[in-house]
């Protein structure tokens, strides 16, 4: 199908980006990659009347260290990401998960902060964040802010960006020498959207770990916290872990995966990738 | 609703090395834009959610989908297509590799699989079998004849590596 009529207008800063949102509120959407929203207005799943594209503001396709954390830009593609030695050697949770987003010719074109913003429920770069106790950057009328990503994702496509705030950064944590990182998904194909799929982080403590981080995706209605089985694990106990997950995960059956599919995959995601944590990443 | 905001842009884009400007509806994407506007018809849509790789092309030397490229957002970009690549002879061993391996059945898909593949061959001198179907995976063959096009594609990649010695 082809998108219905809509006006466009591409942005040449943050301020006049936020500026138009601010003018059109919900009828207007941001466009960086359009991976997800291109194929939502073709399929007319989305009709905004006007569509602002940030693709030309300088300055949002930055990789840098700032401070204690490492910036990435709102305009920063997978494959860019990929071929950073920066999130290489400070984030490797996303050299880790990003392999698994899509194929070459939409990695090429997707942004990290679009995926962010976006909040698919199946989509491996909310967990990512989540699961590194990251923060997003947006400008709203207000000036900018700051939001942690455990406040970032409310429900299904709902995030705590309101309707004329515009994302412009995605904050994590740098990776340091008792930092340990996990990632699995199930997906049929790969490339595909994952049926079930897990990141993960803790810091190593004497011979265990500690700080467990667990965040699911594809098994609700957004990146989930597993807050249950984080507390078993962090104490050695990988069953009772894995028994955790009944309580800490609800996830419904679809067209993929039963619900009870769902749960058996959850699980042995989750002794996949506490095997991960318990080593240093290479 | 929309302001003063327009709805229909004049771009220039440079596809397979010549300059066209034309008036484009914002809406229009680059798939639609080569064939319909252009007549370019080797880029072919499929699922049109990028989903299939059927209308897979180059943007500034990268692979993309045009089907979720927005025309409007390539202006002053260059654009390569199946046309382009052919007529260049960068691929004409695949292509060759493909006719004699019987990679392709009805076709379709063989533009988009033509131009993923050469993504990868460009950069990764002899990927295994396994990274070559996990490159391809965003293309679709739907005569479901991956195994020939795996072996184009190692053949290929074999000559070339052969005639480099």
């Amino acid at each position: 199908m082809k998108p219905a009529t809509f006006a466009y207008a591409k942005a040449q800063s943050v301020a006049e980006a936020v500026a138009t949102l601010a003018t059109h509120g919900d009828d207007a959407r941001i466009i960086a990659g359009g991976q997800s929203l291109v194929a939502m207005l073709n399929m007319r799943l989305s009709a905004p009347s006007v569509l602002i594209d940030i693709n030309d503001i300088p300055g949002l396709s930055d990789i840098a260290i700032e401070g204690d954390s490492l910036k990435i830009g709102a305009l920063v593609r997978y494959t860019q990401a990929l071929r950073s030695p920066l999130v290489a050697e400070h984030a490797p949770l996303l050299a880790r998960a990003i392999p698994h987003i899509a194929h070459a010719a939409i990695r090429n074109r997707g942004t990290l902060g679009g995926s962010v913003a976006f909040a698919d429920p199946a989509a491996e770069m909310p967990a990512c964040i989540l699961a590194l106790g990251g923060s997003i950057t947006l400008s709203g009328p207000d000036g900018d802010r700051e939001v942690s990503a455990d406040d970032l994702f409310l429900g299904l496509y709902e995030t705590a960006l309101g309707p004329s705030d515009m994302l412009t950064g995605l904050r994590l944590p740098l990776h340091t020498k008792e930092s340990r990182v996990g990632f699995a998904e199930f997906a049929r194909r790969h490339g595909d959207y994952a049926m079930v799929g897990l990141a993960a982080t803790a810091r190593a403590r004497g011979d265990g770990i500690a700080d467990v981080r667990l965040a699911y995706f594809s098994v609700g209605q957004c990146a989930t916290r597993a807050t249950g089985a984080e507390q078993a694990l962090a104490v050695g106990d990988i069953e009772g872990a894995v028994a955790a997950l009944e309580t800490d995960l609800d996830p419904t059956g679809d067209i993929h995966a039963s619900r009870d599919t769902k749960m058996h995959l959850a699980g042995v995601l989750l002794r996949r990738v506490a095997a991960q944590l318990s080593e240093a990443p290479k | 609703m929309n302001g003063d905001l327009e709805t229909v842009f004049d771009v220039t884009l440079t596809v397979n090395g010549v300059e066209h400007s034309e008036s484009v509806e914002a809406r229009r994407h680059l798939a639609d834009f080569l064939r319909e506007d252009l007549g370019l018809t080797g880029t072919h849509i499929g699922c049109e959610h990028g989903v299939c790789g059927a209308c897979t092309v180059r943007m500034e030397g990268e692979i993309v989908r045009a089907c979720l490229t927005l025309t409007v957002q390539c202006d002053g970009k260059r654009i390569e297509t199946i046309e382009g690549l052919s007529d260049s002879g960068e691929i004409a061993d695949l292509q060759e590799a493909f006719r004699t391996r019987n990679a392709l059945q009805c076709g379709y898909c063989t533009p988009g699989m033509l131009i993923a593949a050469s993504a990868l061959m460009a950069v990764e001198p002899m990927p295994s079998r396994e990274e070559i179907r996990d490159h391809i995976s965003g293309n679709y063959c739907r005569c479901t004849g991956y195994q020939a096009i795996v072996d184009a594609v190692e053949t290929t990649l074999r000559a070339r590596a052969e005639a480099a010695r």
